[in-house]
């Protein structure tokens, strides 16, 4: 019988063998500061750097590699055991990969003691296949990290004898490490469209693309139940292509966004134009700093507020003109989204409007224009690259929102433009699927994948056209 | 009425004081400016010529720090009253500035743009005369009569002043204040324009702030020196060029300083 | 129309035109103060709790134990009887049902509220203490004028019985409201008077701290790289492009990047903090790169020049001189990306901060919420009691945002230098 060992073991050790490498690299710091003007003198060479760096140098090169090493360790380690596992199981047993899948994960769970009810003995002798898969590795991870540290610390060693110019070394292993930090950008930007990707074809396998872009009928739930280890019937697959129609989505995160945004961009540029050409200096230093408050207001607290305040205040509004209010209205969502929004729209419209050059505005003046005058005819479309600009980031905001549509939108997939109905999102769906327990098997998961590419690649595109055209008006006044 | 020649006074400045915040900026100016003649302000960088002609269409009230004591009459009627409307004063008193600014419109929206505030047309047609006309007095009217909905900011540097010349004329202003209308001009365009002012004073009264001496000997009748916020001396240009009564003056001319 | 007509016109449309800059910004204040009128006023009663005045004679016959009961001995006492016996001792009943409804009147393990004081009070066996033991909910509610008396007894949540026995306390001054230490110390709970933020303030915490530790080293780094040694080529152009996009991402795809890739690739813990940290990291590392970017690329030149005309070497003049200059933008860049990510809901709802967790975590590798899911999982609760705990919440979670854009703002300007 296995004794299910805790999981903290693993992170445990890590911790430990961080620690070991740090006190060692530290060790060698202070080993190389101290020693270098020996050894120097032991091998006949005059050092070309203060000793501090050879103290760096060493330091470095014990650390970083053995580091990383442990890095790269606990992120591949799962795979390697996973597979080895999965593939010693392929060998006794008939199921299928989805079914091999859920075999490795009824181990794991018993090995970490999480498994409910008794065990088959084939799950107990595969935990303690995986029990002694985890110790050698970990042995092993142990012996190469001591064999990195000690390696490397001894061919920097050699380099010292043979009179290296250590602050350039060290510089050197900075830029290296500098070049790595910003590549972690790409990293993330490759991890997103990597994981959204991989859900996405294995969900595309199932439904039809356009079944997904032009359906109209959105009820996952029909996918839900299925057991994943059964093959479906061509009927069955057929109705579950029809249920993942994504167009109620796309129209419900429109709707609910054009109802931000009529909020948003009146209030919004009104406020900018006032602050710009109307407001004194006092007003101008508090205004906006006041304006941008909305902006730090988490979504969760806007959602608050529509779920329980404007959204039962329209609710009440409604029932006494006679209308039929839903009391998840898009829009109560789409009026507090729009009021998150305004900075967005303010703040860049703001700097837009204050970079048209102020000889335009005495041009107008001088011709006897008045102030509103001049703002409406030259001003604005002076600077109306700069505001659609702003506008069209605010939009993608808009679409991007979660909290506030979760809270306080429903999930009710309609095609509907009527305000005081409700309406799902995509975000919300999102949302809605994956909060929970999930099998990543099913089809309802990898829509919520697939969904979250479609809004990956549309605010992307959005993001994309807004950057360029504020780019080039900016052009023209810089 | 000026009494050495039969000419009459458009513009009257009288005790005018101007200070931008603390600092006083022009000190007790009084001059007078005739009408359908070209008045010369010359004096070094920083003397004030520019703070006086914004005085005259009250453009300084669009600086928050400035303030203006004494009195301007244009037409005998003093500007700096109480509850002088600056829209119409400003339909009255044109400007045209150093940098050519024409509006990142069309040239034929530039210079409709005037008119189209005020309401001087009354039809399309009315519109299409007036920019017709106005471009006309501007000497740019062959130039760009087939291009009218080109962006005014692609025409040359000399060809954008004369645009903005065209849309001060569009309102059928009495007086055109020029603040150094052709320093940032080459010395072909500045020689159209000096001949578009000789033309433009039959109809206009103008007033011409200038660096160079030459050219306000060119364009000027009347020419007002002006040193550290004071006018030094004023008077016709051939006297205060040939025959300077105040020794600034003449050290000025000369090019000793300045 | 005459021209004193149209000026006319043209004057009243000027008024107008700058009323609706007024009339905006109001709205837009307007909103906010609504907003925050709404959390104070709901919130406020969070912070205090109603409880019971109740005698309680610790003798050791009634405790059924030893003269000197061992530490054995005294895990064995039954204090749910033992309270009973003098709850009824108050309110004497034969009925079953009134009974009940009597221990209904308390928090639902009032006898744990006994046990903790009498082991942390060793001295009081065989005294007569007075002891404030909290009460459940709906007697806090009632307490707190949130239910209404006045509607028949089958809609209301408190029975004419326990209404009766309210009333008494009430006279006898039994009732009070003392400071609801248990907001801040609790976990999350399914009974209202006891659940506390405690475990989601811990849980924000280390989030915050992970994502700080990995996202301000890296951003700094990568900000310095771009910004002084890269070269002007395809690659670092695509590098900045990258990280100008993931700026503009919605949040909820990085939810998406943490459940795809650290929960189902890398097989990290769900629903700890280490995730929701590391999750955050990646949001916040654009938010801090380009304002650091910002602040080195507004040192002058010459700052740089001079440390090079003294021999410093590129890479000396960069640590030395410029980054130390840029810190003050740096910082409150990094600050202000700390909040917005404290802030944050949809990502950890994704990667499963979003567990019922009574116990408050003691490391980032326990699962536990966060303050704004908090927020989320309350609002959503049916219990009238859970009301003014979430405006709380949210009270709580604006004044740290408070607290940190301040010191970011502040920052800026007394340590900013502005070049000229």
């Amino acid at each position: 019988m296995v004794r299910p060992l805790p999981i903290v073991r693993n992170e445990k050790m890590n911790l430990l063998i961080i620690i070991f490498i740090i006190a060692f690299s530290v060790t060698c710091f202070f080993f190389g500061k101290s020693q270098i003007k020996k050894i120097a003198s032991i091998n006949q060479f005059k050092p070309k750097a203060l000793p501090h760096f050879y103290g760096f140098y060493l330091s470095l090169w014990c650390a970083l590699p053995a580091l990383l090493i442990v890095l790269l360790w606990t992120i591949f380690e799962p795979f390697i055991v996973k597979y080895f596992i999965i593939s010693s199981l392929e060998q006794t047993s008939s199921e299928n990969s989805e079914q091999l899948n859920l075999t490795y994960q009824k181990i794991k769970s018993f090995y970490l003691g999480t498994f409910g009810g008794s065990a088959p003995d084939a799950i107990k002798i595969g935990a303690a296949k995986y029990a002694s898969f985890i110790s050698i590795a970990q042995n092993a991870k142990i012996v190469l990290i001591l064999t990195t540290v000690i390696g490397f610390l001894l061919i920097a060693f050699k380099k010292i004898k043979n009179n290296i110019h250590a602050r350039e070394g060290v510089e050197l292993i900075f830029k290296i490490v500098l070049i790595v930090s910003s590549v972690i950008a790409i990293l993330t930007t490759a991890g997103i469209i990597f994981s959204l990707l991989l859900e996405s074809i294995k969900f595309f396998s199932q439904i039809n693309f356009f079944d997904f872009l032009f359906g109209l009928e959105w009820s996952p739930q029909k996918a839900f139940v299925r057991d994943a280890s059964v093959a479906l019937t061509a009927e069955q697959s057929k109705e579950l292509g029809k249920a993942f129609g994504a167009i109620p989505l796309f129209a419900g995160t429109g709707f609910i966004a054009l109802i931000a945004m009529s909020v948003a961009v009146p209030i919004g540029l009104f406020s900018a134009i006032y602050l710009a050409e109307y407001a004194s200096p006092m007003l101008r230093k508090f205004g906006k700093p006041v304006i941008e408050i909305l902006a730090g207001i988490p979504t969760v607290v806007y959602g608050f507020f529509a779920a329980l305040t404007v959204g039962p205040l329209i609710k009440g509004v409604g029932d006494t003109f006679g209308l039929e209010v839903s009391s998840e209205s898009a829009l109560a969502a789409g009026l507090v989204m729009g009021v998150m929004i305004i900075p967005f729209v303010s703040s860049l419209s703001d700097d837009v409007i204050n970079a048209v050059p102020q000889s335009l505005r005495e041009g107008s003046y001088a011709l006897g224009a008045t102030k509103s005058e001049t703002i409406r005819q030259v001003v604005l479309p002076a600077a109306l690259p700069g505001i659609i600009g702003s506008i069209l980031l605010a939009v993608s905001r808009a679409i991007g929102e979660t909290m506030i549509v979760v809270m306080a939108a429903g999930l009710a997939a309609n095609l509907t433009i009527n305000p005081l109905d409700s309406t799902t999102t995509i975000t919300t769906q999102i949302v809605m699927i994956l909060v929970g327990d999930q099998e990543f098997t099913s089809a309802k998961t990898q829509a919520a994948f697939a969904l979250g590419l479609t809004l990956f690649a549309v605010t992307l595109i959005l993001n994309f056209i807004a950057l360029r055209v504020v780019n080039k008006y900016r052009e023209k006044y810089d | 009425m000026d009494l050495m020649t039969d000419t009459k006074i458009k513009i009257s400045a009288n005790h005018l004081n101007v200070f931008y915040g603390q600092k006083q900026a022009l000190f007790d100016i009084s001059l007078d400016i005739n009408q359908n003649e070209v008045t010369a302000l010359i004096g070094p960088s920083g003397c004030g010529k520019s703070t006086f002609i914004r005085c005259i269409n009250r453009m300084n009230d669009v600086i928050d720090i400035c303030r203006v004591e004494g009195e301007i009459k244009i037409d005998e009627k003093n500007i700096y009253e109480p509850g002088i409307d600056i829209v119409s004063l400003r339909e009255k008193v044109g400007m045209v500035f150093q940098k050519p600014n024409p509006f990142p419109k069309s040239i034929y929206d530039n210079v409709c743009y005037g008119p189209k505030i005020h309401g001087i047309a009354e039809s399309k047609d009315d519109l299409d005369a007036i920019v017709e006309n106005s471009l006309k007095k501007a000497a740019l009217w062959n130039e760009v009569k087939d291009r009218l909905q080109e962006p005014g900011t692609s025409l040359s540097g000399g060809q954008q002043q004369r645009l903005c010349i065209a849309r001060a004329i569009s309102v059928n202003p009495e007086v055109i204040l020029m603040d150094e209308p052709c320093s940032a001009l080459d010395p072909v365009a500045t020689a159209k324009i000096e001949e578009l002012i000789d033309e433009l004073k039959q109809s206009f009264t103008i007033v011409i702030v200038t660096h160079s001496m030459s050219q306000a000997v060119r364009v000027s009748q009347k020419t007002g020196f002006f040193h550290l916020g004071k006018l030094i001396e004023v008077g016709t240009t051939e006297k205060i060029f040939k025959n300077p009564t105040n020794n600034m003056t003449q050290d000025y001319i000369t090019g000793r300083f300045g | 129309m005459t021209k004193e007509q149209r000026l006319q016109k043209r004057y009243a449309s000027e008024k107008r035109f700058k009323s609706y800059g007024i009339i905006s910004i109001c709205l837009a204040l307007t909103f906010v103060a609504l907003l925050v009128f709404k959390v104070l006023s709901e919130g406020s009663s969070a912070f205090v709790k109603t409880s019971i005045q109740l005698e309680l004679n610790f003798d050791h016959k009634l405790l059924n134990t030893s003269k000197q009961p061992t530490k054995e001995e005294i895990e064995d006492i039954d204090f749910y009887d033992f309270t009973l016996q003098h709850i009824l001792k108050v309110f004497p009943t034969s009925n079953r049902d009134e009974e009940k409804q009597l221990i209904k009147l308390f928090t639902s393990d009032f006898e744990f509220e006994v046990k903790k004081y009498f082991k942390a009070n060793s001295d009081i066996l065989n005294k007569v203490i007075t002891l404030n033991i909290t009460a459940s909910s709906d007697l806090d509610q009632l307490h707190k004028g949130n239910y209404q008396r006045d509607i028949p007894e089958n809609r209301r949540k408190i029975s004419n019985f326990q209404l009766k026995i309210y009333d008494q306390l009430l006279e006898k001054k039994k009732i009070n409201k003392v400071f609801n230490n248990y907001f801040f110390t609790n976990g999350d709970s399914r009974n209202p008077e006891i659940a506390g933020i405690g475990g989601s303030m811990l849980g924000s915490f280390f989030s915050i701290l992970v994502c700080l530790i990995i996202s301000f080293p890296i951003a700094l780094l990568a900000a310095v790289y771009l910004e002084e040694f890269a070269p002007k080529n395809k690659f670092t152009d695509f590098i900045e492009i990258n990280i100008n996009n993931l700026a503009a991402v919605p949040s909820i795809v990085f939810g998406l990047l943490g459940l795809g890739i650290l929960l189902n690739v890398f097989e990290l813990p769900r629903s700890t903090s280490l995730v929701g940290g590391i999750t955050l990291a990646l949001m916040t590392l654009p938010r801090i790169i380009i304002p650091c970017r910002a602040s080195l690329k507004a040192v002058p030149p010459s700052i740089r020049e001079a440390a090079l005309a003294v021999g410093a070497s590129k890479v000396q003049s960069v640590i030395h001189h410029v980054v130390p200059l840029a810190m003050p933008g740096t910082l409150s860049g990094t600050i202000i990306g700390l909040a917005q990510a404290l802030g944050e809901t949809a990502p950890l709802l994704l990667i499963g901060m979003v567990a019922f967790v009574v116990q408050v975590p003691g490391s980032p590798l326990d699962p536990s919420a966060s303050l704004p899911v908090q927020v989320f999982l309350w609002s959503e609760s049916a219990e009238r009691g859970f009301v003014e705990k979430t405006s709380a919440t949210i009270m709580v979670l604006l004044g740290f945002l408070i607290i940190m854009n301040s010191i970011a703002v502040y920052a800026r300007q007394k340590f900013e230098k502005k070049w000229i």
